[in-house]
C-alpha cells in the first residue's frame, strides 16, 4: 500500500511539473518532450486507479502516434528565441485578456459543477467492482453492446475527418514524374534485352 | 523489525533479484547476439568472421565494449546536450523495460499484467523518441534526416503491426501474453492458421527495428550512419546495444504470439523434458537467425518503396484480415481458453 502511494506521489509530482514545463519552456522541442512526460506520467497515474486498458491506449495513441506527430512538426520549425521574445510586449496585452476570459470560464465551469443527482445516488451504494472481468473486457462488453450506436457515430466522425483533411491537404501536381508499380513489376526481361551474337573482328 | 523486512523490503528485493536473473543473462545474449552476427555473416559472405580474440573470437564481444567503454564521449558544438546525452539512455532503457511482461516459461514473468501485449506495443511505440531525440539534438543533417525517416517509417508500420497483433488476440482471446501462449497449448501453434500474418509480423519487425533492408535511419551509402552519426563512445555502445536489444525483444515477441512461447515442439517425451525457457530462447534464436539471414541476403529499400509496402500493401492486407478472422472467430464460435 505504501509503495502505492509513494507512487502516486511520484507520478503526480512529475506530472504537474512537466506540464508547467511544457508551457514555459523556451524551446518548443523541450516542451513536447515535457509534453511526452506528462502524457506518460498521467498513463502511470491511471494504472494506479486500475484502469490499466486507458493507461496503455494513452500511451499508444498519445505518446505513440500524437505526439511523434507534433514532435516532427516542431523540429523542423526554424527558432530563434531571440526572435520569439521581440514581439513579447506587444502581444502580452491581447494575450493576457484572452487568457483572463478562459480563466474567467473555467471558473464559472467548475464554480457550477454539479454532480447529477442520479450519480451522487451511486457513491452511496457503489456498484461492486466485479473481480473476474478484466478492464479490457467491461469495456469491450459495454462499448459494443449497449453504446454501439455511439461507438460508430464517433467512428464515422473520425472517418469524415480524415477524408476531410486529406482532400483539403491533397493536391495533384503537373508534371512529376511517377513510379508505376505494376509496369515495374510486369517488365520482363526479353521486352528490354536483346542478345546478340558477336562475330569476332565485325561488331553488330 | 522482522515484520519491516518481510512486509516492506524482502518484496522489493525479490522483485530486484528477478529482475537481475531477466536482464542479466539478456545482456550476455545481446553481446553474443553481434558476435552471431559477425559469425553468421562471415559464413554467409564466405570470411570466417572474428576468430582472433579469445578462442574462436568468443572474447571479442567483451573486447569491443572495453573499447567502448574507455573511449571518450565527443558532444558535437551547437548539440543540445541533454536531449543528446539522453536520447541513447531512453533507447537502451525502454528495450529492457520491455521484457517485464514477457513470460520466458510457464509462470517465469516479473509482471503477469492482464495487457500484456498492449504494454509491449505502447513501449516498442516510444522507441522512435531516441532516435528523433538524437537526430534533432545532435544539430547536424545527416542525423536529422535520418531521425525523421525513423519517424516516418515506424509510424508507418506500427499500424499494420498493432492489426496482426489484433488478429492474433481475437484468436486467442485475451490480452495477457501468458494466456495466449496458454492458447497455443490448447490448440496450435498459431504461426498455422495465421500463416501469412505471422510472415507480416516478422516483415514488420524488421522495420519497427530498422534492421535490414528497411535500415533508412542508418542508410550508410547515403547519410553516413544517419541518427547515430555525431555518437561516440558509451553513447554510441548504448544506441548499439538497444538496437540489438530491441531485436531481440521482436525476436521474443514473434515466438510468443506465432511460434508458442515455451512450448515445446511436440508434447512427447524427449522434447517436454527441455525446459520452457531453453524452449523460449531456442525459438527466439531461430528468429533471430532470420533477421540476420535477411541482411545479408537482401538490398536496401529504396525509401518511397519503404512507405509503399507498409501503407499500400501491408495495411490493406491487415486491415482485411483483421475482418475476415473476427468473422471467422465469431461464426466458429472459436474460443480456445474456454471463457
Amino acid at each position: 500500500m505504501i509503495i502505492q502511494t509513494l507512487a502516486f506521489y511520484l507520478f503526480s509530482i512529475i506530472t504537474i511539473v512537466a506540464a508547467v514545463m511544457v508551457i514555459s519552456a523556451r524551446n518548443p522541442v523541450h516542451s513536447v518532450l515535457f509534453l511526452i512526460l506528462a502524457f506518460f506520467n498521467s498513463a502511470g497515474l491511471f494504472v494506479l486507479l486500475g484502469a490499466e486498458f486507458l493507461a496503455m491506449v494513452m500511451v499508444v495513441v498519445y505518446v505513440g502516434a500524437v505526439a511523434v506527430l507534433f514532435m516532427f512538426v516542431v523540429m523542423m520549425l526554424d527558432v530563434n528565441i531571440a526572435e520569439l521574445r521581440q514581439g513579447f510586449l506587444q502581444y502580452l496585452p491581447l494575450g493576457g485578456i484572452v487568457g483572463l476570459v478562459l480563466l474567467m470560464e473555467l471558473a464559472v465551469v467548475a464554480g457550477g459543477f454539479v454532480i447529477s443527482p442520479e450519480v451522487s445516488e451511486r457513491f452511496a451504494a457503489p456498484i461492486p467492482v466485479p473481480s473476474d472481468i478484466a478492464n479490457t473486457e467491461a469495456l469491450g462488453n459495454i462499448i459494443y453492446t449497449k453504446y454501439v450506436y455511439f461507438f460508430q457515430a464517433a467512428g464515422i466522425i473520425l472517418l469524415v475527418a480524415m477524408i476531410g483533411a486529406i482532400v483539403l491537404t491533397h493536391r495533384s501536381r503537373e508534371g512529376t514524374r511517377k513510379q508505376r508499380i505494376s509496369n515495374q513489376v510486369n517488365r520482363r526481361p526479353e521486352d528490354t534485352i536483346e542478345i546478340k551474337k558477336v562475330s569476332t573482328g565485325s561488331g553488330i | 523489525m522482522t515484520e519491516f523486512w518481510w512486509v516492506y523490503l524482502w518484496p522489493v528485493l525479490w522483485i530486484v533479484i528477478k529482475i537481475l536473473l531477466l536482464v542479466v543473462p539478456l545482456l550476455i545474449g545481446v553481446a553474443y547476439l553481434t558476435y552471431a552476427e559477425r559469425k553468421v555473416i562471415g559464413a554467409m559472405h564466405l570470411r570466417r568472421g572474428p576468430n582472433v580474440v579469445g578462442p574462436y573470437g568468443l572474447l571479442q564481444p567483451i573486447a569491443d565494449g572495453m573499447k567502448l567503454f574507455f573511449k571518450e564521449t565527443i558532444i558535437p558544438t551547437g548539440a543540445n546536450k541533454v536531449v543528446f546525452l539522453v536520447a541513447p539512455m531512453l533507447t537502451f532503457s525502454l528495450a529492457l523495460i520491455a521484457w517485464a511482461v514477457i513470460p520466458v516459461g510457464n509462470g517465469l514473468v516479473i509482471a503477469n499484467i492482464n495487457v500484456g501485449v498492449l504494454y509491449l506495443f505502447a513501449i516498442s511505440s516510444l522507441g522512435v523518441y531516441g532516435i528523433l531525440m538524437a537526430g534533432w539534438s545532435s544539430n547536424s543533417k545527416y542525423a536529422f534526416l535520418g531521425g525523421l525517416r525513423s519517424a516516418a517509417q515506424m509510424v508507418s508500420y506500427e499500424v499494420s503491426m498493432g492489426f496482426i497483433i489484433i488478429t492474433v488476440l481475437l484468436v486467442a482471446g485475451s490480452l495477457n501474453l501468458s494466456d495466449i501462449v496458454r492458447a497455443q497449448q490448447e490448440t496450435i501453434w498459431f504461426v498455422v492458421p495465421l500463416f501469412p500474418m505471422a510472415i507480416i509480423f516478422f516483415i514488420t519487425t524488421l522495420a519497427e527495428t530498422n534492421r535490414h533492408p528497411f535500415d533508412m535511419p542508418e542508410a550508410e551509402s547515403e547519410l553516413v550512419s544517419g541518427y547515430n552519426v555525431e555518437y561516440s563512445a558509451m553513447t554510441f555502445a548504448l544506441f548499439f546495444l538497444g538496437e540489438y536489444a530491441n531485436m531481440i525483444l521482436m525476436a521474443g515477441m514473434t515466438t510468443i504470439l506465432f511460434l508458442g512461447g515455451w512450448l515445446p515442439i511436440l508434447d512427447v517425451a524427449p522434447f517436454n523434458w527441455i525446459p520452457g525457457p531453453i524452449w523460449f530462447a531456442l525459438k527466439m534464436a531461430f528468429v533471430l537467425f532470420i533477421f540476420l539471414w535477411v541482411r545479408a541476403t537482401f538490398p536496401r529499400y529504396r525509401y518511397d518503396q519503404v512507405m509503399r509496402l507498409g501503407w499500400k500493401v501491408f495495411l490493406p492486407i491487415s486491415l482485411a484480415a483483421v475482418v475476415i478472422v473476427g468473422g471467422i472467430v465469431v461464426t466458429f464460435d472459436i474460443n480456445p481458453l474456454g471463457r
